[in-house]
């Protein structure tokens, strides 16, 4: 079939070098002997992409991102980042909730949450000023740096939490469901805003969606995950020429046929 | 119509509205206080004094020291004074005992369970009961007392403190692992803000417990605080000295509780903020 994974893998986009930073190797994850939720997943990412993983509601998705962040333990296989097994939350990682408003600190300002990761790095109270004004600018919320996060819109909030990965400076972003809890034209400015900063810090990104025309517009990859317990159905390159426009490339044939493709993966129950 | 009428319209109906927003907030006080002042004296009963009269001899009994001490009298000194002190310490030593000992338990699932029976069966013993086993092992000065305040007012700020450090939102726990934060620095800047809403509900609780406790405290083997001037008022049939003291002991609460209040919108302002937004939203 055409979106059989290695039958599909072209040559990707030329950002990414090709080094995998990220792998993942027959993770095995179940709550309870009976409740298996991932068996055998398998896949790697290399610097410098971004790579969505799209599947059924309760795949796993947001289980096997817990993992790949160091926050959970899996039951099985190994996740290696940057050469290394990952065992607790790895350095040079940053992560960015769905839940933006419970993710954010209320008692401390918009500063106040984007530094306060950076003040347990080396590095000096300018430097830490500095990153911290950069990456409000990243995300258009420069002069909000005094407010609270309550105070701001949750598009807005959802930003500060973007900043604060940014700011921490990680090689390597995890989003889960970044996205969901926004308004439309919101989200389509998030989207664009994610692709900017990978094109800009050159960031590899790891994405959970459960929306799969936002998998195929930002990806440079996507990675069918199956019903539970879940395996890896296909990865697809998506090899849409870039800067991608909302209402151009979502009217290309091309975007078309993938997200065709992958929408009918999740819908058909195929066995794993 | 002119600007200048325009202005004077507008002065008006700001003073109404406050007006308006005293009549509400202090009006039912004003109306018991007149209500009691016009029964008082139709009754003329000397065990019911008007509180004018009260007010009157409050002034004689507080208020009539030399202009150098602010003209607060000997009496403040020697009971109003210690009645203070004894209160905000038995509060500071509960604070100062109740909020780590919360925190310690509240992160502590195993800690926890292994305290809580024991926990729920200490609270459960009326601070006033334990006078008589205080006296015996601390005697009957100050330091009897504000032990005992601080034993029965630390319930509330340990269990608060326990209760707001369990329910920390594990999304902002792992938001703090997530960016790697040190043991010490998740405690100090998620966990302990987290639960500070509660907290503060517990310390205010527990100050009106002191407050209690206080009085009670000297109405057994004492020879000064406001609590002694009341009872012995009573004994010496100063039925007025005896009301002055209530009042006295009213007015201590309510400011401690409003200067209480004060300082918890300083340090809990983004909380009434982020809680007015979900509310609003």
């Amino acid at each position: 079939m055409f979106w059989d994974g290695t039958a599909v893998r072209a040559a990707g986009p030329s950002r990414h070098n090709g080094a995998a930073v990220l792998t993942v190797e027959n993770l095995h994850h179940a709550y309870t002997p009976e409740q298996v939720v991932t068996s055998h997943v398998t896949f790697d990412v290399k610097a410098g992409e971004i790579v969505s993983i799209v599947g059924p509601s309760g795949c796993g998705k947001t289980t096997l991102l817990k993992a790949l962040a160091g926050l959970l333990k899996p039951t099985g296989g190994t996740i290696k980042f940057q050469g290394k097994i990952v065992q607790g939350v790895p350095d040079g990682l940053a992560m960015v909730f769905q839940e933006y408003g419970r993710s954010l600190l209320p008692w401390a300002t918009v500063n106040g949450n984007i530094e306060l990761p950076l003040r347990y790095q080396s590095i000096t109270p300018d430097e830490c000023r500095r990153r911290v004004a950069e990456s409000l600018q990243a995300v258009d919320l420069s002069g909000f740096g005094e407010r609270y996060p309550w105070q701001l819109s949750g598009g807005m909030q959802q930003r500060v939490a973007i900043a604060r990965a940014l700011a921490y400076q990680p090689k390597l972003l995890l989003m889960d469901e970044p996205f969901a809890s926004v308004d439309a034209q919101t989200r389509a400015d998030l989207e664009d805003l994610v692709a900017a900063v990978r094109d800009r810090y050159g960031i590899t990104i790891v994405l959970v969606t459960h929306d799969i025309d936002e998998s195929v517009y930002l990806s440079d990859r996507v990675i069918v995950l199956s019903r539970p317990p879940s395996t890896v159905l296909a990865q697809i390159d998506i090899d849409l020429s870039r800067p991608r426009d909302q209402i151009k490339t979502k009217a290309m044939q091309q975007f078309v046929d993938k997200r065709t493709a992958i929408a009918q993966m999740i819908k058909r129950p195929i066995a794993g | 119509m002119s600007t200048e009428a325009l202005t004077v319209q507008r002065v008006t109906s700001h003073a109404l509205g406050a007006l308006q927003s005293f009549v509400v907030r202090y009006g039912l006080g004003i109306a018991v206080v007149i209500a009691w002042e016009y029964a008082a004296r139709k009754a003329g009963s000397i065990f019911f004094p008007p509180p004018s009269e009260i007010l009157h001899r409050a002034a004689v009994l507080w208020l009539s020291g030399p202009p150098a001490r602010l003209f607060l009298s000997d009496s403040v000194f020697q009971d109003v004074l210690p009645s203070l002190l004894r209160v905000l310490g038995g509060w500071a030593l509960a604070v100062a005992v109740g909020v780590p000992l919360g925190v310690l338990i509240g992160r502590s699932r195993s800690l926890s369970d292994f305290v809580n029976s024991t926990l729920q069966f200490l609270r459960a013993i009326p601070g006033p009961a334990l006078i008589p086993v205080f006296i015996i092992l601390l005697g009957t000065e100050s330091t009897m007392r504000v032990t005992l305040i601080a034993f029965g007012s630390v319930w509330p700020i340990l269990l608060n403190t326990i209760e707001g450090t369990r329910t920390v939102d594990p999304l902002q726990l792992d938001t703090a692992q997530a960016f790697r934060l040190p043991r010490y620095a998740r405690l100090w800047r998620v966990v302990l803000p987290a639960a500070l809403p509660k907290i503060f509900a517990g310390m205010r609780v527990s100050l009106s417990l002191a407050v209690i406790l206080m009085v009670v405290s000297e109405l057994v083997a004492s020879t000064s605080g406001i609590g002694y001037r009341i009872q012995h008022a009573q004994i010496m049939f100063l039925l007025t000295d005896m009301w002055c003291g209530i009042v006295l002991l009213a007015l201590l609460g309510y400011t401690l509780n409003w200067l209480f209040l004060k300082f918890e919108d300083r340090v809990l302002g983004w909380h009434r903020g982020a809680r007015g937004r979900t509310v609003a939203s």
